[in-house]
């Protein structure tokens, strides 16, 4: 796989079908749904539990706001995944093309991503700065691999966004 | 704790003459609780999924803090469990957590104190 950035493009290229599967995987790792810890996790509580009057507001007004910047971000990413999706032998290796301007909604359901599948199995502290383990041999092992390829890609865009936002000529 | 708390204010007002004042009058106005209140915290928790990088870059764009002290916060979140980002009225409190929680980080308000 070789990653680099183009113009107003990031580029994923030689990306082989095991990478390229796991990208596809990212807007239905993200989605919570039937995880009590993934949305625990992800609608945490605005306050230390003592604000109750703050709680009720939030989940009237707040949390369905929430949700739909949550599902408007994988939306936009599984809109940029159709790249991967071509007719073509489904062992080559493929190329995926981001758009600068989608960059936030990939760090977004990226991190999303990472925490649902950490509170899903409980990943320790241990377990997810642990970077060089291997090999893959349970469930397990590959979501931990997951989480530490989408935090790879996250490190990736956000140094490229801050080049983005220095503007023109201050990448590469 | 004060649930209502008034201020008083006192006002001279001077007499044309410069060598008389009159009594001074006071006063009083009420205040609304929230105004009188401690003041509220914007507290981050730590969370070992959220990358350092990520983090610093949130609280870059969430309160615009310069990139040094998006650091110094995001360290003391990682190596204490949480920093203080932020304190004052309870509004503007809400509006930061509300867009710290859309960055899925760990935020919460909490009254000063």
């Amino acid at each position: 796989m070789e990653i680099c950035r183009r113009n107003d493009e990031i580029e994923i290229s030689e990306l082989d079908p095991f990478l390229a599967e796991l990208l596809r995987q990212i807007p239905a790792s993200a989605n919570p749904e039937g995880v009590p810890a993934a949305e625990e996790r992800i609608f945490s509580p605005p306050t230390n539990g003592k604000e109750t009057e703050i709680c009720a507001e939030w989940k009237l007004y707040v949390e369905p706001e929430l949700r739909r910047l949550f599902q408007t971000a994988t939306q936009t990413v599984a809109a940029d995944l159709e790249q991967l999706n071509g007719n073509e032998n489904k062992f080559a290796n493929r190329t995926l093309r981001i758009p600068s301007k989608h960059a936030d909604a990939w760090l977004s359901a990226l991190n999303q991503a990472r925490l649902v599948i950490a509170a899903k199995y409980h990943f320790t502290d241990g377990e997810l700065s642990d970077q060089f383990r291997s090999p893959i041999g349970s469930r397990r092992d590959l979501s931990l691999f997951q989480v530490n390829f989408y935090g790879f890609l996250q490190e990736f865009i956000l140094r490229e966004l801050g080049g983005w936002e220095q503007g023109p000529g201050s990448g590469d | 704790m004060n649930k209502r708390a008034a201020i008083t204010t006192f006002h001279v007002w001077k007499n044309a003459g410069p060598s008389t004042i009159d009594k001074p009058t006071i006063e009083k106005e009420a205040r609304a609780e929230e105004e009188l209140d401690l003041p509220w915290q914007v507290v981050v928790h730590n969370d070992p999924v959220n990358l350092m990088s990520y983090v610093t870059m949130v609280f870059q764009r969430v309160f615009g803090y310069p990139r040094e002290k998006a650091e110094r916060h995001m360290l003391e979140v990682h190596h204490k469990g949480r920093s203080i980002l932020w304190s004052g009225m309870r509004e503007r409190g809400e509006l930061y957590v509300q867009q710290l929680h859309g960055y899925l980080l760990l935020a919460t308000l909490e009254k000063a104190g």
